[in-house]
């Protein structure tokens, strides 16, 4: 916390007052902004943000869900009760009925990382939203360590990494066209052990599968996916109940779990604090297709 | 053998974790990488990450994977950096890159920025917000041009602290001489631009020599590593405490049936402290009234200062919108049309003209600039000025005179950051085109 007598803050204080700083430049200067939230811990650590950004007033600007229709039913839980109680407008952008209305199609491995995208985009079109809040951070992969904290998208949602606008100090450019977009990641500087430690001092509450649980799983590349509707086991794969935890939340097609026993804030500050892996490195199946799969994705307009 | 790391040349790599007690109040440095390209700053920050321990082992396999599949000597640590397909099909940086650790001293972000010519822009990028740029210069070539340029770029954004980092010094056979002759080299260039604080290290960013512990390759070097100097540089004394500047970003007015009556002046302190009870003054109308309170989401607090970003309520009702600034009565910044700054071009399609005209972006404010002239073009390696010179292309830096549609409430850069910097940006592309660094406000 801070020390007045040596002006000095801490650096969890000073990663909260440069997200807030964004926060209030994106309200100030942008017409439409959409804050997406996912239910995962980087969304409801920027909800938790914007409270402190506009109080006593109320948050300025509605939540967006880019709904998979693959869900962990404790997060969808979690992202009613928060946006009831904040007051909020929650905009669902809905995977499976753009799958219905012709919009996309399921892709052959199932998986809906990918066709997210034109979904979201969509949506964005469609309510003219002109700045979205991601939660993004630098931290988790490296072609997200490259990108600007206002980052600029043309008329088709893409991201152009070898042409990105100069951001010069705090001084941050969203100006752009009718149709064209800025994605905005307050939360670029932070990572994940600072997410967790600010999660512990502000006792933000989380969906329960972010702590230690047993589960029914399988094993697959060495990582622990759930059983359950979306998610179906291979010939061969073997069933078997494991205390776990999930470290990211996304699409319960391919995200996984981690072996844990830490069921508190505390005892997961230390599990990060010791992992030796990264977290989309021990979650995710969707990086693991190529080198560049983020980029790529990236650039037709993911996050 | 083929891809491993090059072994250290040290006795032993010291035990740091890369997580770090947070818990702990601790404090931040920010600093990026310079230099021409190719002078191993990628390998330098990789280094950097894997002798402090915070790689992560997928990050690291992927890493030898990618260098195994080329063919690569030995495990190219730039790599860790250099994430975009373009950047590892060139083998050059194009864009900066940012990376977290920590020491149980400190906490770092780092920008890794690009040597290229080409992506100048992309290394003011990174540099803006550094407390300190590590320069690094190749012992084979020495100084280059490019090498004057990032020096010259860094002193003009003031960034307050400089490490001149010899590198490849496994190329030189360790020669003290050639050491010598670089850092004096450095040290007199370092001279007329009125650089703050420089240090030079003698390091082999591939071999790991002198960048966390010392190497004992190079037993005429006294100094510390790069890390024990980063973990170790004194930045506090670098903020400005003594001139409250505060812009206003936003007006907090609930529509609230529980609140009313509720105005408050949200933004982030520029510099100085702002205290309950303080007298102030409000920019551009002049109208002077007291701090009621000072306020967080979290509750009022005593005294705001540097980087907080706060809510500040006034004891009188005066109007202030957006881009007004808050300062002490006897003490504020100018209120100017007329603004006289160094510019870094950055646009590639079309050069600075006397007569354009551009948006701007000073702290909160926007405004419309017309350019009215243009003093002189600097030669980046002698320093010379072109006072012939009638246009400033990409990449090029020399001194501009601008009129503004409405007044900056703007110091010299050389004094305020925060308050001495705007950017430039084209009306039609809506691109950031400009750096400028006031040099003079009336
Ligand atoms: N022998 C030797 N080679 C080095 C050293 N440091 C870097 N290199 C090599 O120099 C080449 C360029 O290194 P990079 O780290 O990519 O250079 P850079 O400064 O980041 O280049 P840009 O970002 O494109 O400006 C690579 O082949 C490195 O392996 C060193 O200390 N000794
Ligand atoms: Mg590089």
């Amino acid at each position: 916390m801070t020390t007045p007598a040596a002006y000095q803050v801490s650096h969890l204080d000073a990663l909260e007052a440069e997200s807030i700083f964004v926060m209030r430049e994106v309200v100030a200067e942008m017409e439409r902004p959409v804050l997406l939230f996912s239910g995962g811990k980087d969304s409801i650590v920027m909800l938790r943000l914007a409270q402190k950004a506009f109080a006593p007033a109320n948050i300025p600007f509605p939540v967006m869900h880019v709904d998979t229709g693959h869900n962990f039913p404790e997060v969808l839980e979690y992202r009613d009760q928060r946006v009831a109680e904040l007051g909020l407008q929650l905009v669902v952008a809905s995977v499976s009925e753009a799958l219905a209305s012709g919009l996309v199609r399921e892709s052959a491995d199932g998986m809906r990382n990918r066709i997210q995208t034109p979904v979201l985009l969509d949506a964005v079109e469609k309510h003219r939203f002109d700045a979205l809040f991601g939660g993004a951070r630098r931290d988790e992969e490296k072609a997200r360590a490259k990108e600007r904290v206002f980052s600029f998208r043309d008329e088709f949602g893409q991201w152009d990494p070898k042409n990105q606008r100069p951001e010069l100090w705090s001084l941050y450019n969203g100006r752009h066209h009718p149709g064209e977009s800025i994605r905005v990641f307050p939360l670029s500087n932070w990572t994940e052990l600072d997410i967790w430690h600010y999660i512990a001092r502000e006792r933000i509450p989380l969906p329960s599968i972010y702590y230690a649980h047993e589960r029914e799983v399988i094993e697959r590349d060495g990582m622990f996916y759930a059983v359950n509707e979306f998610f179906r086991p291979r010939a061969g794969e073997e069933r078997f109940k494991a205390q776990v935890r999930y470290r990211t939340v996304g699409d319960a097609s391919c995200t996984a779990a981690v072996r844990s026993d830490a069921d508190t804030v505390e005892k997961v500050i230390e599990e990060v604090a010791a992992t030796r892996i990264t977290e989309r490195g021990a979650t995710r199946g969707d990086d693991r297709v190529s080198e560049a799969a983020m980029e790529d994705r990236k650039r037709e307009g993911y996050f | 053998m083929s891809t491993e790391i090059m072994a250290s040349a040290n006795a032993e790599a010291r035990a740091v974790t890369g997580a770090g007690p947070e818990a702990r109040a601790m404090d931040l440095l920010r600093f990026a990488t310079a230099g021409s390209v190719d002078d191993g700053k990628s390998t330098l920050i990789g280094r950097l990450l894997y002798d402090t321990k915070s790689l992560f082992t997928d990050q690291l396999a992927a890493v030898e994977a990618v260098s195994a599949a080329r063919g690569d000597e030995y495990t190219n640590l730039a790599l860790l950096t250099d994430g975009l397909r373009a950047e590892r099909e060139q083998g050059i940086t194009i864009d900066v890159a940012y990376r977290y650790f920590a020491t149980p001293r400190r906490k770092f972000i780092i920008a890794d920025t690009p040597g290229h010519i080409q992506y100048t822009r992309n290394m003011v990028t990174g540099a803006s917000t550094a407390d300190l740029a590590l320069i690094l210069v190749d012992a084979r070539k020495g100084l280059v041009e490019q090498s004057r340029r990032h020096a010259f770029l860094c002193s003009l954004l003031r960034v307050p602290h400089l490490v001149l980092c010899v590198n490849k010094m496994d190329l030189v056979d360790w020669s003290q001489e050639v050491y010598e002759q670089i850092a004096d080299e450095f040290t007199a260039f370092a001279a007329k631009l009125d650089a703050p604080d420089l240090t030079v290290v003698p390091i082999s960013a591939l071999r790991g020599d002198n960048i966390v512990t010392r190497s004992e390759n190079m037993p005429w070097y006294e100094g510390p590593s790069l890390l024990h100097h980063l973990e170790r540089v004194h930045i506090a004394s670098d903020r400005n405490l003594v001139d409250v500047r505060f812009p206003v970003q936003y007006v907090i007015r609930p529509q609230s049936t529980t609140v009313t009556d509720y105005r408050g002046y949200a933004g982030q302190v520029a510099s100085g402290v702002l205290k309950t009870g303080d007298e102030v003054m409000v920019l551009p109308s002049g109208f002077t009234s007291r701090i009621a309170a000072v306020e967080t989401a979290d509750g009022p607090v005593a005294e705001a200062f540097p980087p907080m970003s706060v809510t500040v309520r006034l004891a009188d009702e005066i109007d202030i919108s957006r881009g007004d600034l808050i300062c002490r009565p006897n003490n504020a910044p100018a209120v100017a049309q007329d603004i006289e700054a160094m510019v870094c071009w950055m646009d590639e399609t079309a050069p600075l003209r006397v007569g354009g005209r551009y948006a701007i972006k000073h702290t909160t404010r926007s405004a419309r600039a017309i350019v009215r002239g243009l003093h002189y073009r600097l030669d980046i390696n002698s320093l010379h000025r072109d006072e012939s010179a009638d246009e400033l292309r990409l990449n090029e830096i020399g001194r501009v005179r601008l009129r503004t549609t409405v007044p900056l409430l703007a110091d010299e850069y050389r004094r305020n950051r925060t308050t001495g910097g705007f950017v430039i940006i084209d009306e039609a592309t809506n691109r950031t085109v400009g750096a400028a660094m006031i040099v003079e406000a009336t």
